[in-house]
């Protein structure tokens, strides 16, 4: 079986986001740099499926030279091969980010196979934008569901769960397919020293990725005003307790 | 005038909350023309087919494609939620067409818009320009507060579908019992690293038992096997607005604050007075979380007693 992750680069804010001077990126010289949240269950998910199947797993992504870095962790959680479209840093827009990475799986299909699964995170992190998947199987012909909690492949299919709130909904997509998976569908493993040794020494398929801009264009980031509380201070230790329990009187919870 | 079409999610015609907003929001911006999918009769296009039996992103966005195609509205709105988000981004794919998610702001500047959309949750906020012959966007939650609609007539608009499409439809429901939820309880008592431990949690429930709530988390906790990723709250895990939201020993980072800032009361328990999420609470108790939990616990069933 023939398995394909698309993952994003993305910071790692902690309490606050600050800006650059230019509000085009986030400030992130004292941060660090981390697989977007529902791409690393993705990893581990399609690494669970080689588990059970056998095969191969690829990991790809559009982004700064820098992107190694997030290749190189899948690859240390069991990732077999990984794939960098390299861009000059630049804020992608969906459209030409999902158009370079069908042309670059398209490429990567002739040479080798088709994948019989794409897993793609259900939206990015960061500019959380909820459609390079979508286009990425528009391109490639392939059917795609996303907001997925739970996978089984079996007999072609791939049966995947999404929650609704009330309600579990089971898509059954013939393969080859695509997933936009969810966190929480797994808890995502660690790297062990020899998938960090391997990750160290694993070749990274590098080639540059030109724009075609989309119609949609970022001018500027910038911070949501944030509305001002001022705390109360109820107390210090358990003597707060009859202040709390008066907190919930007056909000009607008892 | 703008044509606005409006993709509307509804449950046997009772209508998405998301999907009023979304109507409020399209009446900002020109005429607007309800359009819905199935039996129920709700105004405007009604999209009708035999394939059309459950919800079904590919066929529906087919579906919208070739009304967009039919009657070349100016702009396609739709909700921000799963599903608005999902079949808007086929209908883009489809149509070859930018699409803008969760705006939350629009302002028409000649042919192109400009436009404010949310980042990372809504902790970061984008200004973008907008280019197309149709412009398609998704509305983010709660930015606007419904307004009431005038539905009309309903037109049937019966679209061709190939029966391929059928594969990306749902193939089976599984209903689940309707008790107590994150998303439904009025109290939340949620608990992140401070809580030290998967045992930690027993007072945490106590507490939200005692209330009436639900038990949620952070990611940290998930991350650490404590709790099941159903109890997290934040970005990556569920939106909560209860009317009290207690937050043990959790920190505040941004990946949570985005998951719980919609509620109306927050209380931080937290022996940091530092933590960002003290600093941007309503209430705060400064100390070891798990003392204090006990103290609230013996005083709530005390005044119960009494």
């Amino acid at each position: 079986m023939r398995l394909l992750v698309c993952v994003k680069r993305v910071p790692a804010p902690g309490a606050r986001i600050n800006l650059t001077e230019d509000a085009q990126a986030i400030d992130a010289r004292h941060l660090s740099f981390t697989v977007s949240p529902h791409e690393e269950c993705a990893v581990e998910e399609a690494i669970r499926l080689k588990e059970i199947h056998g095969g191969s797993v690829t990991v790809m992504t559009l982004g700064p030279a820098e992107a190694e870095e997030q290749l190189r962790y899948a690859v240390s959680v069991g990732a077999d091969q990984a794939a960098l479209l390299v861009t000059n840093g630049s804020d992608w827009d969906p459209q030409a980010t999902a158009a370079a990475l069908a042309a670059r799986i398209a490429e990567a299909e002739a040479a080798d196979g088709v994948f019989d699964l794409i897993l793609v995170g259900n939206e990015s992190a960061d500019s959380g934008g909820y459609q390079v998947g979508v286009r990425v199987a528009h391109t490639l012909g392939r059917p795609i569901v996303g907001g997925i909690k739970g996978l089984a492949i079996e007999d072609g299919f791939v049966s995947a769960r999404r929650e609704t709130g009330s309600a579990v909904e089971v898509y059954r997509l013939p393969l080859p397919a695509m997933v936009a998976v969810k966190e929480g569908i797994n808890l995502p493993r660690y790297p062990t020293l020899p998938g960090r040794l391997k990750a160290k020494k694993a070749e990274v398929a590098s080639a540059p990725a030109s724009a075609n801009p989309g119609g949609l264009v970022m001018n500027r980031l910038l911070t949501p005003a944030e509305q001002k509380t001022t705390t109360t201070i109820l107390g210090r230790g358990p003597e707060a307790a009859p202040a709390v329990v008066d907190l919930f009187e007056e909000l009607g919870l008892l | 005038m703008n044509r606005v079409l409006v993709y509307i999610e509804h449950d046997d015609g009772v209508i998405a909350e998301t999907s009023m907003q979304a109507l409020t929001f399209g009446g900002g911006l020109g005429e607007v023309e309800v359009v819905s999918v199935g039996e129920t009769a709700l105004g405007g296009w009604q999209i009708q087919h035999p394939l059309l039996t459950d919800y079904a992103p590919e066929a529906i966005a087919e579906s919208l494609a070739q009304l967009v195609g039919a009657e070349m509205p100016g702009v396609v709105l739709a909700g921000g939620t799963e599903r608005g988000n999902e079949v808007m981004a086929h209908v883009a794919a489809l149509l070859d067409l930018p699409l803008a998610a969760n705006v939350t702001e629009v302002r028409p500047s000649g042919d192109a818009w400009d436009l404010t959309r949310i980042r990372w949750g809504g902790s970061l906020l984008e200004e973008a320009t907008l280019t197309a012959i149709v412009k398609l966007a998704t509305v983010a939650p709660h930015v606007i507060e419904a307004a009431n609609f005038p539905f009309r007539a309903a037109t049937v608009f019966t679209p061709e579908l190939a029966d391929e499409l059928a594969r990306t439809m749902v193939f089976e429901r599984v209903t689940l019992s309707e008790g107590i939820t994150l998303t439904t309880a009025p109290v939340v008592v949620s608990g992140g690293r401070g809580v030290g431990s998967p045992e930690g949690f027993a007072v945490l429930e106590e507490l939200a038992g005692m209330l009436g709530g639900a038990v949620g988390c952070s990611r940290v906790v998930t991350n650490n096997g404590w709790r099941p990723h159903s109890d997290q709250v934040g970005q990556t895990g569920t939106r909560v607005a209860p009317n009290l939201y207690i937050a043990c020993g959790i920190s505040g980072a941004i990946q949570h604050w985005v998951g719980m800032m919609a509620s109306k009361n927050v209380l931080a328990i937290n022996n940091d007075a530092e933590a960002p999420m003290v600093t941007k609470a309503d209430y705060a108790v400064i100390g070891d979380l798990h003392p204090i939990l006990d103290a609230i616990v013996a005083e709530v069933r005390r005044r119960r007693a009494g």
